[in-house]
């Protein structure tokens, strides 16, 4: 069963949320897809439904006026639908989605892919113990299910998302045991003038850090987690001062909050053939895009984090720019908005970003037994050893070894791997792309992939020459 | 300037064909590089299914089928080998008699195959659809892993003192007095070139002005996450639009040949999903266990052929000292034994099968 749109969006996140109502606004048969049930995307998740309160916070209050415009528009929301391949097909995209147990083909004249990010943790010993979770993970907890990472939490990372995890925690009733960020304070200083453009959320920020110094809270600048102890659970800490290198007294906690940027997921825009390029101050390898998120290839557009992490405000802005670029480009009338509020929301979200890299000091904490690539058990020595055989790109490494051939597909290991065979190489991160991308986007399962099927209407052409 | 580095012969394309010839031919005294425009092996011979299989195989073909088996018997567990055998399957009566009468042919051919009962082949391989009408099997079928094919080449070109670049595109051929190639990389000189470059031979040749009835097939193959077993021998049909193995790691690879989107000179190839969805129905059809498991990845290699769809293996017509390897249906499997025949022609030694002169007359089936 076909369904045809004007417009596709794929991410119902602040930028393809905004992106499908500016579409729809102009007139046109929007369907907005999502994989979770309403939308709102990681940054305003809806609270699960079993939860009758919760308490009110920006994000939640923006994901409520989200929820609200979309269900007033005339956009399709489709949620909990799973996005698997997309095509262009003579002059239509062709979508191949997977919702409960059933497929199903979504057409459209253009596409908004909105496919945000993912979020890295620069490998090091202990980090996939139990009780280790991520600072996004984290905060998808809080929102849907007010859940707590555990008792005694110690939050650690890079960039701004560490301070309100911890702020989080505390607010929810938990016990932070520290905060700990290989960030320090004369960073945060040179970062103030790109974030004097956004005074709320500057201001959030600080509220943040002064509740956690209220607490008492110890906030350990430059300094981070260096080894996770515990063989079932989480149970103790190893702090590490990333200037003198010197190690902290253990921290005793049963749990782990860490994160060190995000990662734009980048991968259903360079199948279909947007060129990317490396930029650190977007995350890492970002595809090319427009501020109104037009690509080289026409009916394609993109916007959000997965063209660049600029955050929740720039992904918003994005998102409308972008929904009245694909309907002018439609032959529909849609405002032209200035580029202004963006770029300034641009500029504060790269300033974040750059902070959230990690640096040189923290990939050192990698050593050569920790576990690289969760879903082939590699460890740091595996690549190496691959890369000291001559394997030079994140290709070869793949190949070689299947660092990234599991259930993830390499979402989660591809830039720890890459930054290895760089410093091995001697080779600029710029130098060292991503391995080539491959469907489907998500793992599915076969009989859906193959659908309903007679054995005799399959197309069996004739075999090959005897 | 430096001087421009000088070997007797520059092998275009590091797959398995360029680096087995390069082996050879290394072997014999020769000064040999390798040049890839990426990394050695991530061409066809990096992303092919791995399937060794003498029942797919092109009956005139089945003496170098034979003997590249051999081979990749030899190099054994660097690349994955897997001597498992192998089912072909029919589902109808139509299959079956063609599968009759072609399975007969390729065993008159000497590859020892046989037709089995259902009762055997129910006891061999449970998980099988009831559905099957005939079935013949091969012990000498199995799998190698394509994906270690650069790993492993990388290796042996290395032990032998090879040397070889990768990202390294030859972007001309100048021709006089040997030849001088401006690459990437900067610039070779070869008293010899082989254009072993695959699906690319073509826009390779015509830069010695020579044009190579060249197409490219754009073969797709899917791989699962890892399941319990379902399968223990290489499981193909009748058409050959599908073959299927569980390796030891417990994925299912899926292949058969289902075309992709593309051509090598767009630079990559794209999975086609109408053509997918048919290539995981017949999976399921010959395996229905299949259908919970999830398919984490697909994708496509490109697969060189010229209109009679035998090999090109000799001299490049026209210009001396060059020549050209590629096109081999079944180059996975051959590849190995046909670059050892290619460096001995090279090398001035009689092969000891007859190659397949590029110059020939495609219109008729005469090699």
């Amino acid at each position: 069963m076909a369904d045809h749109y004007d417009i596709a969006v794929v991410g119902a996140g602040p930028a393809g949320g905004n992106a499908a109502l500016a579409a729809a606004q102009a007139g046109l048969r929007v369907a907005l897809l999502d994989e979770q049930p309403t939308p709102g995307g990681q940054v305003w998740r809806d609270k699960s439904a079993s939860i009758l309160s919760a308490p009110v916070t920006p994000e939640s209050r923006a994901g409520a006026a989200l929820r609200k415009a979309i269900e007033t528009s005339a956009v399709t929301p489709l949620s909990q639908i799973r996005v698997w391949d997309i095509r262009l097909r003579d002059d239509h995209w062709v979508l191949q989605a997977q919702r409960a147990a059933t497929s199903q083909e979504i057409t459209s004249k253009s596409l908004i892919l909105a496919t945000g990010a993912r979020e890295y943790v620069q490998p090091f010993p202990g980090w996939t113990t139990p009780g280790v979770i991520g600072l996004a993970g984290a905060t998808a907890l809080f929102k849907q299910s007010l859940t707590l990472p555990g008792k005694r939490t110690v939050v650690s990372g890079t960039g701004p998302l560490v301070f309100y995890v911890a702020s989080e925690i505390r607010r929810l009733g938990g016990e932070v045991a520290a905060v700990v960020t290989p960030n320090t304070r004369s960073q945060w200083a040179r970062a103030l003038p790109d974030m004097l453009g956004q005074p709320k959320l500057l201001a959030r920020g600080a509220l943040w850090v002064a509740d956690l110094m209220l607490a008492r809270v110890p906030i350990l600048w430059g300094h981070a987690v260096a080894q996770v102890d515990g063989a079932e659970q989480v149970t103790a800490l190893k702090v590490r001062n990333l200037r003198t290198g010197t190690d902290g007294p253990d921290i005793a906690a049963d749990s782990l909050c860490i994160g060190h940027g995000l990662i734009p997921n980048i991968e259903a825009a360079q199948i279909l053939g947007v060129a990317v390029r490396h930029d650190p101050s977007l995350g890492g390898w970002v595809p090319d895009a427009a501020p109104d998120g037009a690509t080289a290839i026409k009916g394609l557009y993109l916007c959000g984090d997965g063209c660049g992490i600029r955050g929740a405000t720039a992904a918003g802005l994005q998102g409308s720019l972008t929904g009245a670029r694909a309907a002018r480009d439609l032959g529909r009338d849609a405002p032209t908005s200035p580029l202004a509020r963006w770029h300034k929301a641009d500029r504060f979200g790269r300033a974040m970003t750059a902070l959230s890299l990690p640096t040189p000091a923290l990939e050192a904490l990698t050593t050569r037994d920790t576990i690289i690539c969760r879903c082939e058990s590699l460890r740091c020595t595996d690549i190496i050893d691959e890369v000291a055989t001559g394997a030079a790109s994140t290709n070869a490494v793949k190949s070689g070894r299947r660092a990234g051939m599991g259930p993830c597909g390499g979402k989660y290991c591809q830039s720890a791997i890459a930054t290895l065979i760089a410093a091995q190489t001697g080779k600029s991160l710029a130098d060292v792309p991503p391995p080539t991308p491959r469907p489907p986007l998500r793992p599915v399962p076969l009989g859906q992939a193959a659908g309903a099927f007679e054995y005799d209407a399959l197309p069996i052409s004739k075999p090959a020459p005897l | 300037m430096t001087h421009t580095p000088t070997y007797d012969i520059a092998i275009i394309g590091g797959g398995i064909m360029g680096c087995a010839t390069a082996l050879r031919v290394a072997e014999g005294g020769m000064s040999a590089i390798v040049l890839d425009k990426d990394d050695l092996g991530q061409g066809a011979s990096g992303v092919n299914a791995g399937t060794l299989s003498l029942q797919i195989k092109r009956v005139k073909l089945m003496p170098y089928a034979l003997r590249g088996h051999h081979l990749w018997e030899q190099m054994g567990d660097a690349v994955g080998f897997a001597k498992t055998g192998g089912y072909t399957l029919a589902f109808n009566a139509r299959e079956a008699e063609m599968l009759q009468e072609r399975q007969t042919l390729k065993a008159q051919a000497g590859a020892p195959i046989e037709f089995v009962s259902n009762n055997a082949l129910r006891a061999a391989e449970p998980h099988l659809t009831q559905k099957v009408e005939a079935a013949s099997f091969c012990p000498e079928d199995g799998y190698a892993n394509s994906s270690l094919t650069g790993q492993y080449y990388r290796g042996r070109l290395r032990d032998a003192g090879i040397a070889y670049r990768e990202g390294c595109k030859v972007t001309d051929i100048g021709h006089s007095a040997g030849f001088l190639l401006t690459t990437t990389t900067g610039q070779i000189r070869a008293s010899r070139v082989l254009l072993a470059a695959g699906a690319w031979l073509k826009p390779l040749a015509a830069l010695l002005d020579v044009d190579l009835p060249v197409n490219a097939r754009v073969n797709t193959v899917s791989v699962t996450e890892r399941i319990p077993t379902l399968m223990g021998s290489v499981i193909g049909h009748a058409t050959g639009l599908l073959t299927m193995k569980q390796k030891a790691n417990g994925t299912v690879l899926i292949g058969g040949g289902w075309q992709g989107l593309g051509t090598p000179q767009d630079g990559r190839g794209t999975v086609n999903a109408d053509a997918v969805k048919p290539n995981l129905a017949l999976a399921q059809y010959a395996v229905p266990a299949l259908a919970k498991a999830r398919v984490t990845r697909s994708w496509t290699g490109f697969e060189a052929n010229v209109p009679d769809f035998y090999p090109l293996a000799g001299a490049l017509p026209g210009v001396p000292d060059a020549y050209v390897l590629g096109c081999v249906r079944g180059g996975y499997t051959i590849g190995p034994y046909i670059g050892q025949l290619m460096g001995d022609f090279i090398l001035g030694r009689d092969p000891e099968l007859p190659l397949f002169d590029p110059g020939r007359d495609f219109t008729k089936d005469t090699t």
